[in-house]
C-alpha cells in the first residue's frame, strides 16, 4: 500500500488526542502545514515538544491544542516575544498549559537519546543554573569511570513526529540539505513519522546521492507532497523565511481576538495547504523565492 | 565622524575578538561585531551559530540565528546536536555571545522569569543555548543596553551562570567575562571578585554609569576611555546593517 496521502488524513491516522507530538525543525523546515492541520481537526491535550516553540505552537496553543510544552527557547526569532504562549503561561489563556524547560543542549540531547534508544544522555551543562530546580528531569549523576559530576536528561520518545524535508521518493526516503537541525533525531526517535516533503521524486534521483539521505523509507509511516508546508519559516533553496509574517504575528498576536480572526481566516475557513498558498497570493510567494545556487556533483563511481 | 552609543558598544564588542578564534555567534548586535571583527582586524574569525553552521559567511544580514544565508557559502552544517557537543562541549569554542533581561555583577544571567517562576510576572523565553554556552566557551561576552533594570543587584532566576559559578565547575571553560553597555566595558577583576568599570566610553562620565546600575559598581584603577570608533570602523558597521535595523 503506499504511503503516500494528504495532510489531513495523515494527521488524522496517526495523531491522536493526548499524544506527546515533536514537530522537528530548528528555524528551518517547520512543519507549519501539519500544526494547521491539528488545529482543523480539533486535536486536544497534545503534549508539544520542540525546542523553539516558534509561531506553530504559538498558533497551537492559542487554538486550544496543547496540555504541555516541552522546549528550550520560547521565542518569536529575530522579532522578540511569543505571546500566546506567555498569555497562556502567565494568565492561563485560552487554557493553562504545564511547561518542562531544558537548554538547547539538554532537549536535542533529549531527542538523541530516543533516537539512539538509550534511556539517558550525559551532558556538561545545568550544574550551575537554577533549571534543575524547576525542572525535576534534569538530575545529576556521578560518572562511574571518573567520579566526575555529571548532568543528565531523559530521553524524549515521542508519538509521532512531523518532519519537513526537500525531497523524497513515494516510500519516504527523505533528503535535507541546509540547516538540518533536530530533523533526523525526531524521526528515529519517534514511534509514528509523518514526513512531508516539497517534492516527491523518482526513487533513482535519492539512489543518486544517497549521502543527503538523512531519513531511511521503513520509519516512515505517511508521505505527504506538501509544497510551502514551512511557510512562514523557510526551505533551502525553495523559499526564504517570510519574515513580513513573523513581525506581523508579533502584532496579531497581542490580541486574543486578532488570533481568532488569524485562525477563522487562515486555518479554520482554508481547506489545506494548497488553498493557504493561492490565499498568499502570487506576489507575496514569488517574492520569497532566492536565486539559484547549485552545488558542485560529486562522483560516487560506478563499480563494475 | 559622528556616532551613537550603541555603534561605539558594537565596535567594543568587535575589538575583543582575535584573529584565528572560533565564536559562537547569536543574531543582531553580536552579529554585527563579528562580521565587523572579521573585516576589520580578524577575517580569520570562524563563526559558528547554533543552527549547526559552520564557518558562516553571510551575504545579508541574518535575521534569525537560522537564516538560510548563514547556511549559502559556509564551511559545514552538523546537527544541532553536533555543534553542541563536537564544538562547545569539546571546547572549541573561544568566545560565546550572551545577552539577558538581567544580569548581576558576576555575570550571571537571567533570561527566563521576571517575577517568581511558579507565577510568572513576565515570562521570558529561556535559556536557548545561553546556559550551555556560559558553561561551556571559553571566553564570554555580554552585549547589552546599560540600564538600572538590567545591571541589577539580584537576580530573579539563574539561566546562565557567571564568573564564580563558572570557577566552581570541575570541567569549565577558561578565561573570564566581559559585559559591553552602551555606556563602557565592565571586566571581571580578581582583587573584588567582581564585575568593575574598565572602560568608559567618550562624553560619558562615572556618575551616568553608577546611576544606571542596580548595584554599587566598582570602578577599576585603571580606568581607561574607550577609543572611539575608526573612520572604517563606522563606515563597515554601517554597511553591515543599511536598513539600521539594530544600530
Amino acid at each position: 500500500m503506499s504511503k503516500v496521502t494528504t495532510m489531513e488524513e495523515a494527521i488524522k491516522r496517526h495523531v491522536r488526542d493526548g499524544d506527546t507530538v515533536y514537530i522537528a525543525g530548528f528555524t528551518h523546515l517547520i512543519n507549519f502545514s501539519a500544526g494547521h492541520e491539528m488545529i482543523r481537526q480539533r486535536k486536544r491535550n497534545l503534549v508539544l515538544c520542540r525546542p523553539t516553540p516558534d509561531l506553530v505552537f504559538d498558533q497551537m496553543i492559542a487554538a486550544g491544542c496543547a496540555r504541555k510544552v516541552v522546549f528550550s527557547w520560547a521565542g518569536n526569532p529575530g522579532v522578540g516575544s511569543l505571546r500566546c504562549f506567555r498569555r497562556a503561561v502567565e494568565h492561563g489563556i485560552p487554557n493553562r498549559i504545564e511547561i518542562e524547560e531544558y537548554t538547547h543542549f539538554s532537549m536535542v540531547a533529549r531527542i538523541y537519546a530516543g533516537a539512539l534508544n538509550l534511556p539517558f544522555m550525559p551532558l556538561r551543562t545545568n550544574i550551575c543554573s537554577d533549571l534543575p530546580k524547576v525542572n525535576r528531569n534534569i538530575k545529576f549523576i556521578t560518572c562511574p569511570f571518573t567520579g566526575e559530576k555529571i548532568s543528565v536528561v531523559p530521553a524524549l520518545k515521542p508519538d509521532v513526529s512531523i518532519v519537513h524535508a526537500q525531497r523524497s521518493d513515494e516510500n519516504g526516503n527523505a533528503q535535507i540539505w541546509g540547516i538540518i537541525g533536530d530533523q533526523r533525531e525526531a524521526a528515529f526517535a519517534a514511534e509514528k513519522v509523518i514526513l512531508s516533503v516539497e517534492e516527491i521524486v523518482e526513487e533513482n534521483v535519492i539512489r543518486r546521492d544517497p549521502n543527503r539521505t538523512l531519513i531511511p523509507d521503513f520509519i516512515v509511516d505517511s508521505v505527504v507532497e506538501e509544497p510551502w508546508a514551512a511557510h512562514p519559516s523557510y526551505v533551502q533553496g525553495y523559499y526564504d523565511r517570510d519574515n513580513d509574517f513573523y513581525l506581523e504575528w508579533d502584532k496579531i498576536s497581542r490580541e486574543p481576538e486578532l488570533v481568532e480572526k488569524y485562525l477563522e481566516e487562515w486555518v479554520y475557513s482554508v481547506e489545506n495547504r494548497k488553498e493557504y498558498v493561492e490565499k498568499l497570493g502570487a506576489g507575496r510567494v514569488l517574492k520569497l523565492l532566492p536565486k539559484r545556487f547549485y552545488s558542485l556533483p560529486v562522483d560516487y563511481g560506478f563499480y563494475r | 565622524m559622528k556616532y551613537s552609543r550603541n555603534e561605539l558598544m558594537v565596535v567594543a564588542a568587535a575589538r575583543e575578538l582575535k584573529n584565528g578564534e572560533t565564536v559562537l555567534v547569536g543574531v543582531g548586535l553580536p552579529n554585527l561585531a563579528c562580521n565587523l571583527a572579521k573585516r576589520i582586524h580578524a577575517p580569520n574569525l570562524t563563526m559558528i551559530y547554533e543552527s549547526g553552521v559552520i564557518g558562516a559567511e553571510p551575504s545579508r544580514l541574518p535575521l534569525s540565528i537560522g537564516d538560510p544565508c548563514i547556511v549559502t557559502n559556509s564551511k559545514s552544517v552538523c546537527s544541532m546536536f553536533e555543534v553542541f557537543s563536537y564544538y562547545l562541549q569539546s571546547h572549541r569554542v573561544d568566545v560565546g555571545f550572551l545577552g539577558g533581561a538581567q544580569i548581576d555583577k558576576y555575570g550571571n544571567i537571567n533570561t527566563t522569569v521576571i517575577g517568581s517562576y511558579a507565577a510568572p510576572k513576565i515570562r521570558l523565553p529561556g535559556s536557548g543555548g545561553a546556559c550551555d554556552i556560559a558553561h561551556l566557551a571559553k571566553r564570554i561576552i555580554i552585549i547589552t543596553p546599560h540600564q538600572k533594570r538590567r545591571l541589577v543587584d539580584k537576580i530573579d532566576f539563574l539561566t546562565s551562570p557567571g564568573v564564580l559559578e563558572r570557577e566552581k565547575l570541575e570541567v569549565k571553560g577558561k578565561g573570564g567575562i566581559k559585559v559591553i553597555t552602551s555606556l563602557g566595558v565592565l571586566s571581571f577583576n580578581e582583587k573584588h571578585g567582581e564585575l568593575v568599570l574598565e572602560s568608559i566610553y567618550p562624553g560619558v562620565t562615572v556618575e551616568e554609569i553608577k546611576e544606571n546600575t542596580g548595584w554599587n559598581l566598582k570602578i577599576s584603577e585603571l580606568l581607561k576611555v574607550t577609543p572611539e570608533p575608526t573612520t572604517l570602523e563606522l563606515s563597515t558597521l554601517r554597511s553591515l546593517d543599511p536598513s539600521k535595523i539594530y544600530i
